[in-house]
């Protein structure tokens, strides 16, 4: 494992929520990368956000890590949720509030 | 023209034959964003519904399209949006 892939391994076994996109949570640089943001700020869940544009072939290196073409990436102790089109559809269906609190994360409960 | 959107459509119908399958560029939402290059074609969404993805979860259903557009999305194709059902 390459001392990137060993990066990537250790933060998402580390952290409880993990985003790895483009840019930062405060300033993301790709639309589909910003929805995903607006989502978990909604839901209200702690996550660290990895911003894939930093840090050397940290971008290519995600891609491989879980084997998904595209940024960005959701992570949940330590296993991969999906990408934007993925989330998105789960937060519409009411079933990302349910599965972040069946993994013991609070989460704002809906009003 | 429209190359890479008539190459993904004719991969998906072979691998998938899908019931119901729209391929839309959406380059020019992108212009001057990240990925995006002269002539489009480099962000596409794709709505598919083939009866070849139920029971497989959201995450397999993606890999499997994903994986079908392994070439593109190497040579070219900078974002896949994937709405996809079993019907």
């Amino acid at each position: 494992m390459s001392d990137t892939q060993q990066f990537i391994d250790e933060t998402v076994k580390s952290n409880d929520v993990v985003l790895f996109m483009k840019g930062t949570k405060q300033f993301p640089m790709c639309g589909f990368s910003g929805q995903v943001v607006q989502i978990l700020e909604y839901v209200g869940v702690p996550y660290k956000d990895v911003n894939v544009l930093e840090g050397d072939g940290l971008r290519d290196a995600i891609k491989q890590y879980t084997n998904w073409p595209t940024i960005p990436q959701l992570y949940v102790k330590g296993e991969f949720v999906g990408g934007c089109d993925i989330v998105r559809e789960m937060f519409q269906a009411g079933e990302l509030q349910e599965f972040l609190s069946g993994k013991g994360l609070a989460v704002k409960q809906a009003s | 023209m429209s190359t890479f959107r008539n190459r993904i459509e004719s991969k998906l119908r072979a691998a998938f034959e899908p019931t119901r399958l729209e391929v839309i560029d959406e380059s020019h939402q992108h212009a001057g964003h990240g990925g995006w290059r002269e002539g489009g074609e480099t962000h596409f969404r794709v709505r598919i519904g083939s009866p070849q993805f139920a029971g497989k979860s959201r995450v397999e259903t993606h890999r499997a399209v994903n994986a079908v557009l392994a070439e593109e999305l190497r040579e070219r194709v900078h974002a896949l949006a994937i709405e996809a059902s079993a019907s």
